[in-house]
Parts: C-alpha cells; sequence; structure tokens
C-alpha cells in the first residue's frame, strides 16, 4: 500500500514530519517498508540565472553558459536546446549527486572548455520525465534552494511517497483514511471527517440491477446508477499526480476516479460504458464454461459457482476482480453505469485464486472492505465523476441489502494487563477503542463495520495494546518452574541423536545437512521413489520424493565433492528417512559415507583406500555410545543397494537391526555418479534398546588375582568358512573359563592350499578359583580343537 | 699392593668395552684374579701381617670393584649415548594423517538455543516433518480459505487417486509441534521446537528447506511482558553480549493475538553486524500471545490457560552469530564449507562452559 505524505494529510490534521509518521505506522503494525522523499536527493540544488550564452568553440550543440549562484558567476557548458540567457534555473555545483543520471557533478572540461557544474532537467532530479530542456523557473531568486522552491510553488513535485505493508487482517488500512485513523488513535494528529451527502438522481436508473437467490451469500449487496452525459478526457493534474506517484498510470478521468477511491477509502467500485450493457445487470453464479474478455486483455473461462455480473446477453464483470473489456469506459463514453458492491471475501479469494489474477480490487475485497461505505462510496464517487466529467446521475438502484454484523465484546481493562503486562487506564482503552471506531455501550464493545478481524476480547486487548505502542512494553521476568536447579529436559532419543553426532564428528566425519527430498530415480535406488512419498508441487525433478534413507542425499554430496576434486570424503549426516506419506512415517537414521582413501599420502606409508571394517569399525563405535549390548548378532542379507558379499546387519535378532555396515553395491555408484568403492554405515538409534537399569549404580566389578592365561591357535578351514562361526565355537569350549576369543590373522590361499585359508585366533584364561596348571590349559586347548573342528571342519595347523 | 692398585685402575680406566672390562675383573677380582690370589695368601700370615695386610687389601679390593661398576655405568652411558645419537628423527615430518570430523552450524545452534531455554525449564519437542493440514493450519486458526495458507508458498504431498482426505503437507513452520505437545501434556508447558521446515521458495536468500525453532510457554499467567523478557534474555545469552534491546513491532499472526514481529538492537557499521549496540534493527522472528482458538483446538482452556509462543530462524541465527554468508551453501555439503564452518566434535553447547566450546 503506497499513498504520499499530502494524501495522507486529507484525512489527518497532524504537524508530524514524514520521519515521525513513518516510525509510528512501523510501530502500528502497518510496516513501512520505504519511504521516498524527493527532498532528500534535491537538498543541494539551487536556484541560478543565466546572464550570458556563447557558442561552445568545438561542438555545434553545446553553448558555454555564464550563469549567476550562490557561489558567483560559474561557467557552466550547457547542451540544452532552451539554454539562454534570462532564465532562472536550477544547479548542481560539482560535488551534487544528480539522482536521473546516477552522477555527482564534477568540474571538467567538455570538448577543451572548463564547466563548473550543472543546469538539470526535471528527468536528471527525478521530478518527471521532463527532458526536453533544462528546467526554466516563472520566479526564484538566485542562491534560493531548490526544495524550499518547490515546497511553495510545486508541492506535489516533493511529496514524500510512504509505502506500508498490509498484515491479511487490515484491509481497512488499504485505504489512506483507515491509516490516518491509525495514527488519529495514536495522537499523532486528527482525523478528518467529512459528512458523505447524498447526490439526489435526476431520473430512475435505466438499468436495473439483480442478484440471484443462490449468489446472495455471496453477493450481499450491489449498487449502482448510470451518469449521462458524461466527458472522459484525461483527468485533472492533481489526480494524475496522485496516482503517478503511487505507481499507478492514469488512464482517463473515469478509471482514475476509481482507482483514487479503491486507495483513498478502500472502497474498490467499477464503471461500465452503459451503452454497451444489454438490458439489466444480473449478479449470479457461473454455470460453468461462460467465458469473458477481462480488462487485462486476457480471456477467463469460468467455473461453476464464481460469481459473475451479466447483462441480458453477456458476462461483463468478474465480481469483485476485474470488470469486462467490452464494456469498459473509453474516451468516447458518454453514458456510464458506476458500480458499488460488497462481495463475500473468500469467493473473491477463491476464485481470484483459480483464475489467477491479481488485481488491486481483489486484493481488497478479499481483506474486507467496509461493507458499510458501499453506498456512501458511490456517492462520492457520483459527486467526483460530475465534477471532473459533467453529466446528470439517475437515482441509486440497489439489489440485495449492506451485510450488517453486529458483534460485541466486553472490554475487560484488566485484561490488557494480565495478558499483555501493560496497565493503562481504562479511559484511556475507552479513547483508544473509541478512536478506532468502536462503539461502546458499558463495557461492551462493538467493533466498527470496517474492522471484521475483530472477532474476541483477545482483538481488544491487541487494539488496545498496539495502539498504546508494544515498542514501549517493559520485559517482566517470568519465573522458573522450579526452585533452584535447572532439571535435565533431553529425552532418550535426543540424547541419542547427540551421542551419535558427537561421535560420528569425533571419528573424523563431517556433518551434513541434505534436503529431507530427492530425486525419484536416487530415491528409488534406496528402496523409495513410490507414490506415497511424490510430493505434488515440488520445486523441481531433483526435490520430488521424501528420501528414504540419508545416504543417497550423501552419496550426491559426495559425487559433488569428487566433482571439485576432493576424493576422499567422510561424510555424515543424522535426521528423518521417510518409509510413508503420513505424519509419523518417518524414523531417525545416523549414516556415514567413506570414499577414497583413509588420508593423504603420508611418509610413514599409512594410506590405504578404505575399507569395510573401516566402517564396522564407526558403526561399532557408534553403537557403544548410543548404550548397544555388546553381543550382537552379525548377519547378513540387508537390502540390494549393498555389495551382496560385502556387507552385514548388526542386530540383536533377525528383526531387530540396529545398523547396517558395508560397502556400496557399485551399480548404485554407477547411477549416481559416485567415483567407488564407498563404504557405508546406517544405524537406527531408536532400535537401540533402552537401558535395562534406571539407577546410576554400576554392578560390582569383579576381578580375579590369579593369573590369566593367553593361548594361540591357528585352523585351516574352507575359504566360506565365516570367523565369527569359529570364533563362536571356540567360546563354546568352556564357557567359564574362556574369557575372549579374538581374531589377530587371516591368510588366504598361497601355502595353506586352493580354496582354504588359515584363521589365528587368541584364547584368553580367566581362572576365578585355581592357578591353571598345564594339564588344565592342555584339557581346554584339546576341547577348543575338538569344537572348532566339529563346528567348521577346520583343521588345527602343525 | 700399591702397583697392582694403580695398575688395575689404570687399566680399568683405559677399558674400551664391557668385554675389556670383564675380562680385567676377572683378572683381578675373579676367582683366580691376583687380588683374589693375595687374599688367599693372608692365611699363610702372622697374625701382625695379617693384621695390617688384610685391611688393605679389602680396601684394594674394594677400591677396584667401585672402578669396575664405576667404569661399566660410564661405558653403558656411551654406549646408550651412542645408540640415541643413531636413533635421531627427522621430528619435522607429518603425523600419520587422522581425519577432522565436524558438527554441522544448524545442529550446534540448536544445541546452543535448547541450553539456553532449558534453563529456563523449557524442554525440546519435536513433531513430524510430513503433517496433517490439521496441525498445520486449521489448529493454528488459519481456516482453509485464509490468504495465508495460499501465501505460505506450502509443499503438499500427493494422494492417491479417489482419496480425497485432504492432502499432507510438509510443515511450513513449526507451529504444529505446538498442538501437538499441547495435545499430548496439557498445560502448564514450557517447550522449545527446533526443526526443519518447507516452503516452495528458492533464490538468493531462500532454500526450500529451512530450520525454526519454535516456543510454546503456557502457564496462569504468563503475560507478553514475560515474552520480551525471555527473548532479551535469549538473544544475549545466545549472541554472547550483555545484553540486546528486543524491540516489539505489532503485526499479525493468525495464532497469536497480540502478535508482534521481534527486532534486536544491532549497529551496521562498515557493514559489520554488531548485536546490542546502535540505532537499526534486525528483524528476528514473530511472536505473541497463543490466540484463544488455537488453546481451544489443542484441548487447552483458555478461560484458565494463556501464554505465548514465537517462532525464530535457526539457520538466520547460525549465519548472524558466526558470520555465515549464503543460506544456500548450509545444504549443498561443499567439505570446504563444513570444515570452515563446523564445529569439533567436543564443541559440546553448555551454559556453564559457554556456548562456545
Amino acid at each position: 500500500m503506497k499513498f504520499t505524505l499530502s494524501w495522507l494529510k486529507e484525512h489527518l490534521e497532524t504537524e508530524a514530519t514524514v520521519e515521525e509518521i513513518a516510525e509510528t505506522l512501523t510501530d502500528l503494525g502497518l510496516e513501512v517498508e520505504e519511504v521516498v522523499n524527493p527532498l532528500d536527493t534535491l537538498k543541494p540544488f539551487t536556484i541560478g540565472k543565466v546572464v550570458s550564452t556563447e557558442q561552445h568553440p568545438d561542438a555545434d550543440r553545446l553553448r558555454v553558459c555564464e550563469v549567476e549562484t550562490d557561489r558567483g558567476m560559474k561557467q557552466i557548458i550547457c547542451g540544452a536546446p532552451n539554454a539562454r540567457a534570462g532564465i532562472t534555473v536550477v544547479v548542481a555545483h560539482p560535488g551534487t549527486y544528480v539522482p536521473g543520471i546516477d552522477t555527482t557533478i564534477q568540474v571538467g572540461k567538455i570538448r577543451g572548455v572548463e564547466s563548473h557544474g550543472m543546469m538539470a532537467s526535471e528527468r536528471e532530479m527525478e521530478l518527471s520525465d521532463e527532458h526536453d530542456g533544462i528546467i526554466e523557473l516563472p520566479s526564484g531568486e538566485v542562491g534560493e534552494s531548490f526544495a524550499d522552491w518547490l515546497i511553495e510553488n510545486d508541492p506535489a513535485k516533493v511529496d514524500p511517497v510512504i509505502e506500508i505493508a498490509i498484515t491479511p487482517n487490515r484491509g481497512d488500512a488499504l485505504g489512506v483514511h483507515g491509516i490516518a485513523r491509525d495514527l488519529a488513535a495514536r495522537g499523532l494528529g486528527r482525523l478528518i471527517e467529512t459528512p458523505v451527502a447524498p447526490v439526489p438522481g435526476a431520473f430512475p436508473c435505466p438499468i436495473g440491477v439483480t442478484i440471484d437467490a443462490d449468489a446472495l451469500e455471496h453477493a450481499p449487496v450491489f449498487a449502482g446508477r448510470v451518469i449521462r452525459g458524461v466527458k472522459n478526457g484525461p483527468s485533472p493534474a492533481w489526480l494524475q499526480a496522485r496516482l503517478k506517484a503511487i505507481g499507478l498510470r492514469p488512464i482517463s478521468a473515469l478509471v482514475d476516479i476509481t482507482n483514487f477511491f479503491t486507495f483513498d477509502r478502500n472502497r474498490p467500485l467499477h464503471v461500465f460504458d452503459a451503452d454497451k450493457v444489454a438490458g439489466d445487470l444480473r449478479v449470479h453464479l457461473a454455470t460453468g464454461g461462460e467465458e469473458l474478455l477481462a480488462l487485462d486483455e486476457k480471456t477467463y473461462r469460468f467455473r461453476r459457482d464464481q460469481v459473475l455480473i451479466s447483462d441480458d446477453k453477456a458476462v461483463e464483470s468478474i465480481a469483485g476482480i476485474m470488470g469486462g473489456e467490452v464494456s469498459g469506459v473509453t474516451g468516447e463514453t458518454v453514458n456510464v453505469f458506476l458500480e458499488s458492491a460488497y462481495w463475500n471475501p473468500v469467493t473473491t479469494a477463491l476464485t481470484a485464486r483459480d483464475l489467477k489474477i491479481n488485481s488491486d480490487a481483489k486484493y481488497r475485497f478479499e481483506r474486507g472492505v467496509d461493507p458499510a461505505f458501499t453506498l456512501p462510496g458511490l456517492e462520492l464517487a457520483t459527486a467526483m465523476v460530475l465534477e471532473l466529467c459533467g453529466g446528470e446521475p439517475s437515482e441509486v438502484v440497489v439489489a440485495g441489502e449492506v451485510p450488517v454484523d453486529d458483534r460485541a465484546y466486553r472490554l475487560d481493562t484488566k485484561r490488557i494487563e494480565s495478558l499483555v503486562g501493560m496497565s493503562l487506564p481504562e479511559e484511556e482503552q475507552r479513547a483508544t477503542l473509541e478512536a478506532l471506531g468502536f462503539r461502546l455501550e458499558g463495557d461492551m464493545a462493538h467493533p466498527p463495520s470496517w474492522r471484521p478481524d475483530v472477532r474476541g476480547q483477545a482483538d481488544l486487548v491487541e487494539e488496545v495494546a498496539r495502539i498504546a505502542s508494544l515498542t514501549k512494553l517493559e520485559p517482566k521476568p517470568m519465573t522458573r518452574p522450579t526452585q533452584g536447579i535447572a532439571r535435565p529436559i533431553l529425552t532418550l532419543h535426543q540424547k541419542r541423536e547427540r551421542a551419535a553426532r558427537r561421535t560420528m564428528a569425533a571419528l573424523g566425519y563431517n556433518e551434513c545437512v541434505t534436503y529431507s527430498f530427492i530425486d525419484r530415480a536416487s530415491a528409488e535406488l534406496f528402496g523409495g521413489g513410490g507414490e506415497e512419498t511424490r510430493l505434488e508441487n515440488p520445486i523441481s525433478s531433483e526435490m520430488s520424493h521424501m528420501r528414504p534413507a540419508l545416504l543417497p542425499g550423501l552419496l550426491q554430496a559426495a559425487a559433488r565433492n569428487q566433482a571439485r576434486g576432493f576424493a576422499d570424503l567422510a561424510l555424515f549426516e543424522v535426521g528423518a528417512a521417510f518409509h510413508g506419506g503420513e505424519p509419523g512415517e518417518q524414523h531417525t537414521q545416523v549414516s556415514g559415507l567413506l570414499v577414497g582413501h583413509t588420508g593423504p599420502r603420508d611418509p610413514h606409508g599409512s594410506r590405504r583406500p578404505v575399507d569395510v571394517f573401516d566402517v564396522r569399525a564407526d558403526a561399532e563405535a557408534v553403537l557403544a555410545a548410543l548404550g548397544a549390548p555388546a553381543k550382537v548378532q552379525v548377519l547378513r542379507g540387508a537390502r540390494d543397494w549393498w555389495h551382496p558379499g560385502r556387507h552385514a546387519m548388526i542386530a540383536l535378532g533377525p528383526k531387530k537391526v540396529l545398523g547396517v555396515f558395508g560397502e556400496l553395491h557399485p551399480k548404485v555408484l554407477r547411477a549416481m555418479d559416485v567415483k567407488g568403492p564407498a563404504m557405508a554405515l546406517t544405524i537406527w538409534p531408536d532400535e537401540v534398546p533402552e537401558p535395562r537399569s534406571k539407577g546410576p549404580g554400576r554392578a560390582a566389578l569383579e576381578i580375579s588375582d590369579l593369573q590369566a592365561v593367553e593361548r594361540d591357535f591357528a585352523f585351516v578351514v574352507d575359504a566360506g568358512v565365516e570367523a565369527l562361526a569359529l570364533v563362536n565355537a571356540a567360546q563354546g569350549a568352556d564357557k567359564t573359563l574362556i574369557e575372549s576369543v579374538s581374531v589377530f590373522d587371516e591368510f588366504v590361499g598361497g601355502a595353506v592350499g586352493e580354496g582354504k585359508k588359515s584363521l589365528a585366533i587368541a584364547v584368553r584364561l580367566q581362572p576365578s578359583e585355581t592357578t591353571l596348571t598345564e594339564e588344565d590349559i592342555d584339557a581346554v586347548a584339546a576341547r577348543i580343537v575338538d569344537k572348532v573342528e566339529k563346528a567348521t571342519g577346520g583343521v588345527l595347523r602343525g | 699392593m700399591d702397583d697392582l692398585r694403580e695398575k688395575y685402575l689404570g687399566l680399568i680406566a683405559g677399558a674400551a668395552d664391557e668385554a675389556a672390562l670383564e675380562s680385567l675383573r676377572v683378572e683381578a677380582v675373579g676367582k683366580k684374579g691376583e687380588i683374589s690370589l693375595k687374599m688367599r695368601e693372608l692365611g699363610k700370615m702372622s697374625p701382625e701381617e695379617r693384621q695390617v695386610a688384610g685391611p688393605a687389601l679389602n680396601a684394594l679390593k674394594d677400591e677396584v670393584n667401585a672402578a669396575l661398576s664405576a667404569k661399566k655405568a660410564a661405558l653403558e652411558d656411551a654406549a646408550l649415548d651412542a645408540r640415541l645419537a643413531e636413533e635421531w628423527l627427522d621430528v619435522t615430518l607429518p603425523a600419520r594423517p587422522r581425519r577432522g570430523g565436524t558438527v554441522h552450524p544448524v545442529p550446534q545452534v540448536m544445541e546452543e538455543v535448547s541450553a539456553i531455554f532449558a534453563d529456563l525449564g523449557f524442554s525440546v519437542a519435536e513433531g513430524p516433518q510430513i503433517e496433517t493440514d490439521w496441525h498445520s493450519f486449521d489448529a493454528l486458526n488459519i481456516p482453509w480459505h485464509h490468504s495465508a495458507r495460499a501465501e505460505m508458498d506450502t509443499f503438499y504431498m500427493a494422494r492417491a487417486d479417489g482419496d480425497d482426505r485432504p492432502p499432507n503437507v510438509l510443515r511450513p513452520h513449526t507451529s504444529p509441534v505446538q498442538i501437538r505437545s499441547m495435545q499430548e501434556q496439557g498445560a502448564p508447558i514450557r517447550i522449545i521446537a527446533p526443526g526443519r521446515v518447507f516452503r516452495a521458495d528458492y533464490d538468493q536468500t531462500h532454500t526450500p528447506m529451512f530450520h525454526q525453532i519454535e516456543g510454546l510457554a503456557i502457564d496462569r499467567d504468563i503475560s507478553m511482558a514475560n515474552l520480551k523478557w525471555v527473548l532479551e534474555e535469549f538473544a544475549a545469552a545466545f549472541f554472547e553480549v550483555e545484553k540486546i534491546e528486543v524491540r516489539f513491532r505489532a503485526s499479525h499472526f493468525p495464532f497469536t493475538e497480540p502478535s508482534a514481529e521481534i527486532d534486536f538492537r544491532c549497529s551496521w557499521e562498515g557493514g559489520k553486524l554488531k548485536l546490542g549496540e546502535g540505532d537499526d534493527w534486525l528483524e528476528a522472528g514473530g511472536s505473541g500471545m497463543v490466540h484463544p482458538n488455537v488453546l481451544q483446538a489443542a484441548g487447552v482452556d483458555p478461560e484458565v490457560w494463556q501464554g505465548f509462543a514465537f517462532g525464530l530462524g535457526i539457520d538466520r541465527l547460525a549465519m548472524l552469530k558466526y558470520g555465515i554468508p549464503d543460506l544456500r551453501a548450509f545444504f549443498e555439503s561443499d567439505l570446504r564449507w563444513l570444515r570452515h564452518y563446523g564445529f569439533v566434535g567436543l564443541d559440546v553447547p553448555t551454559l556453564h562452559g559457554g556456548l562456545r566450546g
């Protein structure tokens, strides 16, 4: 919403400066987006007089002028055709910024002759588009400020323009009058209210108006009158200047008048060329399929139940949104029908949204114009038409009734103290509401007809607080919920997310935050991309589906980094993945991705390609940080984006999978343009069982004073035998004595034979009662060999 | 005897290595060593002679033994020195490389914010990213026709043909968590809800996904003045300055009433932002007193309970605090960016240790 200071002053008697007004508007909730004050840039310009001119020796079009200025006589080169002795001009001295040409004037030589300044045109000072010559002022003294001269002689040129943002509830502030009312309520001036005098009709209205019964809910009142014998020329300069100042193009007097009231009073109007209206006007619901060539020169086709205005032959206007081209006014128009109506905000909004039309009328009707001003608005506009275009008005015709929504809420003057924390005397609160147009009956406050947004007691508090100024609200400490030390607030889930994140970072991974949505192809590679996780209106095909896992996003990140020349990557993310399209069909994942080498080349030869056991270690570290049990199963058979032979699930059972680690399938990497191989891990932190013991106490530490014994064994087994099977077999040889079994060597092929491998284990025996004898140890060793042979077919290596 | 003494002390001093020293030991004080043999001869001496020669021989033996062990230690030291000299390493060589991991600024800032609000008794609530339109709009006093719905550029989930339930949305704000939390816990309640939100907008300063933090405090007597205090306390703690004045500008949000835009006092001298000083104001978010309709929708009696809600942008807080210029880069996972703006794993924000580790 834009308006000028002088326009505001027609509704508000005030001495306030434009700065005060702007600051107050923002504080009132009418946020100022921009104030353009032409005086700001015009300050340095002064008035001068051209004393003499001479032809420039080297340029036909240039003249060398002697100009009398506030700084004495100056030589200025000028190319304007009207530069001549005797005229009063506007001078920019060297150092002055000239906005229209975005240049600061310098002393310079033009074709060898010095020039000490510039004489400006209107366009150069952004006062108008006028650039046929330099300004010739009809009056003014040498040395006088040009800004002062303008204020005195042509104030419209230096009228500051204020633009404010309007929140959806404040339709009333889409008219200058409404803005003035807010400022007056704050005490920044007096609201100027002039009674609206009805213009008597000279003859019955030749065009009748009706509203179909089924349209009344959407179009409660439709009024108008014919004015005959008008002359629709250009509007007067003051009106044109006003519209131009707020960015509207003057079209013709009749159109400009409707635009004026749209902004002046938040009262959109429409003018039909009465001679192009066939018969009467009828407000009705579309049956579907009707069409109209609208004023924006586009043809619209209507759906059922959209509200239209038709004459006896065709659709003439889209109610509250835009008129038709055919019945629009032109320079030749002599008889008009002036419409003022009230349209349902929701219907208007939905129709405009469906038709994708934006107009100043639609913008206002959807926020709610003042229904009670329908007829006064018509009268004001009639008077202006008569004044600017002449003509003779008919009587007013009205279909339907002005909707009345009288309601009242109790003004509890203590509420502002308890809800906002502001203490204001009762009289002040009542005065505020009255200034805003509320009618007070005892302690019941009736909102004015232009405030459909006021719907309850809290709204009254809001109005009073807003006018009193929330900027002035004094902060008050809030009490703590508990006396003393703050209590912990994180849930187990939240603590686990944090533990996983910090562990991954400590393990050398860089955390990424990637989008929750991803392209279909990438989603499909990870078991997603289905209809239930599809976005109806994605911003691009790259972001069309909710991600089924974090890995595709990390792989895309890896591909981008590889393209930038970073080959060794350790990336991770903690976040939600989606297994459905309903709220709650999401689960938290921790995923890590390793590609390339363990690090840069180094003189110690420690650089090597990353492998499955790197991600296994990291997965185990994360699980340990989450408090997962140490005893887990390691199972194959995870989803098909993993390398079939190089991955495993860390699980507490086939249906209780805590995490997966391994190498990603080469096909997936190829599809995602990642140079592999790539190692990955995914942990589902919420699958880790909750800790069993609730208290902080630990189980007692049991340590034996007896010497532990470690014995090594090497077995030759088939290459396909898994180390875990061998370890479990050895472990089973004596469950009390064997404290741990660990694999410390694997050797495949070669001396042990084709298709075979050697696995070496260290078995640690921890006696608890007596020191082990050689016989005891030999007995356990024999059982281990026996168990391993039975379980794996392995043979002890000689 | 003096000859013996001089002979052996001289030889010991001149021994070149441990082997030479050992043969000297055998030669002097070994079983058949010269001094040992002399001592055997003591038995053949007269008691008088013995009384003189005995102690002298013993003293000599002790002296030679002491010289032997002193020399031995000296030789060992020399050998060790020689070995250590050989063991010289070029310690200017780099260490074995170890990867440095980082935490992304968004979760880091979420933890900072949680630490601050935890001190005021706010717990951390979460809600789904895919939401019903009821939780996202209706319950927040945004009816189906409200212009805010259209203006929010909401993402909708697809519905199968024939499924005429209203489509779910990607939550355009964290406010639905207010509704869910109140439905679950009732009042009184104090929560913050940090999380991802989505709007169909992508340009220099907008990404289709970003992060918000929602705050909600409902009790019998919580006022907007309390809200202002909480925000001032938060701002000063978060930006780690003495005080940041908060300005409330009246505004309108469907879910609060009265509503106010939150501005922080700041200065932009020389293009550098300084919070808490100067005459400028930085827009930080929206806030207000929870609308009675919202309380009602969440099953909380507005006749008994009242309180405030606010929303702040987490990405924006991170950008302002840490001087990160471009929002879009947050989600591009450029390794250089992650390393530069990320935090080391042990930088856990706490109030007692300071938010920056």
